[in-house]
């Protein structure tokens, strides 16, 4: 089971040809976007539907079906498309290339997304460290803009204009509402919800975020229809996805594969194989860095989709895979990730502002294993008191990562502790 | 969340002005928003006024908060809450090292280990020629390229302890090496050669035709 060149929608995933409108038209961008609009609304929000598209952020929530929440009706409040740029989770380099590399699938992608929720404009937030791929990304749009296929009386038939916006270092910013906040010139905080955005957005007028991916992979469905995107990959778990494989592979890479496939072929196929052959594999980060690891164990058989990675207690989220070898610490690998999300809490709740410092606390004494084994207990209870108990994800982000470890490494912490004991005493 | 202050009083310049350029640019960024919306255009305004200045400074966050009609308070909010805002002066060259787990996997700490040696041996200060500052920065998204290290707006990748100091000493020359990945790859294919997208590419995937039952 593998995908063939001819049915990958980035075709330019490494730039090795043309990013500008002439070489993304060789490739087939742009080609019949006005029959596309002309079906009209209903008609492409059914076909994303039943294309099964689960939205390629994280979460997975149905694209189709999403769009669907936004009022029928145009009333005095305009409605918005937001593009999620802020790609930031540890592990995540996907959107990056689209951007540099395939940017016009994305801006089709923009056009075609608003008109079916009847808006008339779109900012893409691009996080603030990617410079030169917002700058690719214009350059792009201004192309898009002279060749009228966006902009005012465009050659597609409905009135568009697509905005490049930036941050500043912020990986909050990757939760729609924080994105939301910090779109209209706030600290990115998220903000409570309900009213979800479809409702109060963007400016308080209904607005729909999406991811990167999400959006540049709508074009090419709806030309070759949902039946082949839904063809690919298992029920629920359908189309291509671009996998960003990092850590201790032989040849880290980006790669567009097919949804379900086996995480062993994924490494083997594309990356040159575990670092030291697949028995020197200790443990994987399958969905970027805040789900919970996988010991080698479940790797040998998991299937690389949202339903599979799930009933392995983990997640597909942005499909960032995390490898590591048996060389690895795997105690200070999680401890970083804590570092990380304590950096990154916005402070806004309780529980994560607190929570998050706490937590990484404890761990960087547990890399030496200067702490008592009822620890990994309270740890454990603690990180069960962040999740669920914050506004956004990122208390639950936080947590997991260090209870898969728990779940998976126990006995490792508790040697650790041993070891330290040990040595403390002598 | 990190704590952040605005540099003492006495660091502070006497005024801010952006230089015409950037005073025009400003214009048509705010133009973006709505009207009485053009609070969005305060991380792209500080942005760059940290890229005219180096860091951002308390004149400049007044100056920007009477251009977009904010008060003082909430573009400072913005100021220290965003951390890609440098709220001291750093080195013309800052380096930024990611040490998130992808990069630290693959070896940041030997990255981190060239600039403590070649710029100085702690993070945000400045070196002894004037030029350098180094920081660790949090997952800068380049992953599969790990590991890696921004400086100004380009990431160099692929990189390891010799190459990261052949990259400072260059940089120290006044040279302009070549961004993105310093081994043989291309950008994120696997080393070596790409597994996918042999095929010509260059044609449309399937002509485009109407699909039965939609609507025409």
């Amino acid at each position: 089971m593998t995908l063939a060149d001819k049915d990958r929608i980035f075709t330019n995933l490494y730039g090795f040809h043309d990013a500008g409108l002439k070489g993304a038209m060789a490739r087939g961008a742009w080609d019949g976007t006005k029959q596309i609009l002309e079906r009209g609304q209903d008609a492409i929000i059914d076909e994303m539907k039943k294309s099964g598209l689960r939205g390629r952020g994280g979460a997975g929530f149905p694209t189709g079906l999403k769009w669907s929440f936004m009022p029928k009706e145009v009333k005095e409040r305009p409605h918005y498309l937001v593009v999620n740029a802020d790609e930031s989770e540890p592990g995540t380099c996907k959107d990056r290339d689209i951007m540099r590399h395939d940017p016009h699938t994305l801006i089709e992608g923009c056009l075609i997304a608003s008109f079916a929720m009847r808006a008339h404009a779109c900012y893409i937030y691009v996080r603030g460290e990617f410079i030169r791929e917002r700058e690719a990304l214009q350059r792009a749009i201004d192309e898009a803009y002279a060749a009228k296929l966006i902009g005012k009386n465009n050659l597609n038939g409905w009135d568009f204009d697509c905005y490049v916006h930036h941050g500043a270092g912020a990986y909050i910013c990757g939760e729609e509402t924080a994105l939301l906040e910090s779109l209209e010139g706030k600290k990115g905080q998220p903000r409570l919800k309900p009213p979800f955005p479809a409702n109060v957005g963007l400016y308080g007028c209904p607005t729909t975020v999406n991811n990167v991916e999400s959006i540049a992979v709508a074009p090419t469905i709806l030309r070759r229809s949902a039946d082949w995107f839904a063809g690919i990959g298992r029920p629920n778990n359908t189309g291509t996805k671009v996998f960003c494989i990092s850590g201790h592979v032989n040849k880290p890479c980006n790669v567009e594969e097919e949804m379900g496939i086996s995480l062993r072929e994924l490494i083997d196929r594309h990356c040159g194989g575990v670092r030291g052959g697949w028995d020197n594999l200790l443990a994987v980060i399958p969905g970027g860095a805040s789900v919970p690891l996988i010991p080698k164990s479940v790797c040998d058989d998991v299937l690389m989709d949202f339903d599979s990675l799930k009933a392995a207690q983990t997640g597909l989220g942005t499909a960032a895979v995390i490898v590591m070898d048996k060389s690895t610490d795997v105690i200070k690998a999680i401890q970083r990730l804590a570092y990380f999300y304590k950096h990154e809490s916005c402070g806004q709740c309780t529980p994560c502002r607190e929570g998050t410092g706490w937590m990484w606390r404890v761990m960087t004494r547990m890399v030496k294993g200067d702490a008592r084994v009822s620890e990994i207990d309270l740890l454990q209870e603690v990180s069960k008191e962040i999740e669920g108990h914050t506004i956004c994800a990122l208390g639950d982000a936080a947590a997991w990562p260090i209870q898969g470890l728990i779940r998976h490494f126990r006995p490792e912490i508790e040697k650790r502790i041993a070891d330290f004991s040990k040595m403390a005493a002598e | 969340m990190s704590l952040r202050r605005l540099a003492p009083p006495d660091m502070q310049p006497a005024g801010f002005a952006f230089s015409a350029d950037n005073a025009a640019w400003a214009v048509k960024e705010i133009a973006k928003y709505p009207q009485g919306r053009q609070a969005s255009a305060v991380i792209a305004l500080l942005w760059r006024g940290q890229e005219q200045e180096g860091w951002v400074t308390h004149p400049m966050i007044e100056s920007i908060a009477q251009m977009l009609s904010m008060p003082f308070i909430r573009v400072l909010e913005v100021a220290t809450f965003y951390t890609m805002f440098n709220l001291v002066p750093v080195g013309t060259y800052l380096v930024q090292v990611c040490t998130t787990t992808p990069c630290w996997l693959a070896g940041s700490d030997a990255v981190m280990d060239a600039c403590k040696k070649h710029i100085h041996p702690h993070p945000h200060t400045v070196s002894a020629d004037g030029k350098f500052s180094w920081m660790e920065v949090e997952c800068l998204g380049a992953c599969v390229n790990a590991p890696m290290l921004q400086m100004g707006k380009d990431f160099y990748e692929d990189l390891t302890g010799p190459i990261t100091e052949k990259l400072i000493a260059d940089f120290r020359a006044g040279k302009d090496p070549k961004p993105g990945p310093q081994n043989k790859r291309h950008t994120s294919e696997p080393e070596g050669g790409a597994t996918t997208l042999l095929e010509d590419v260059a044609k449309p995937k399937k002509p485009s035709k109407p699909k039965p039952g939609a609507a025409t």
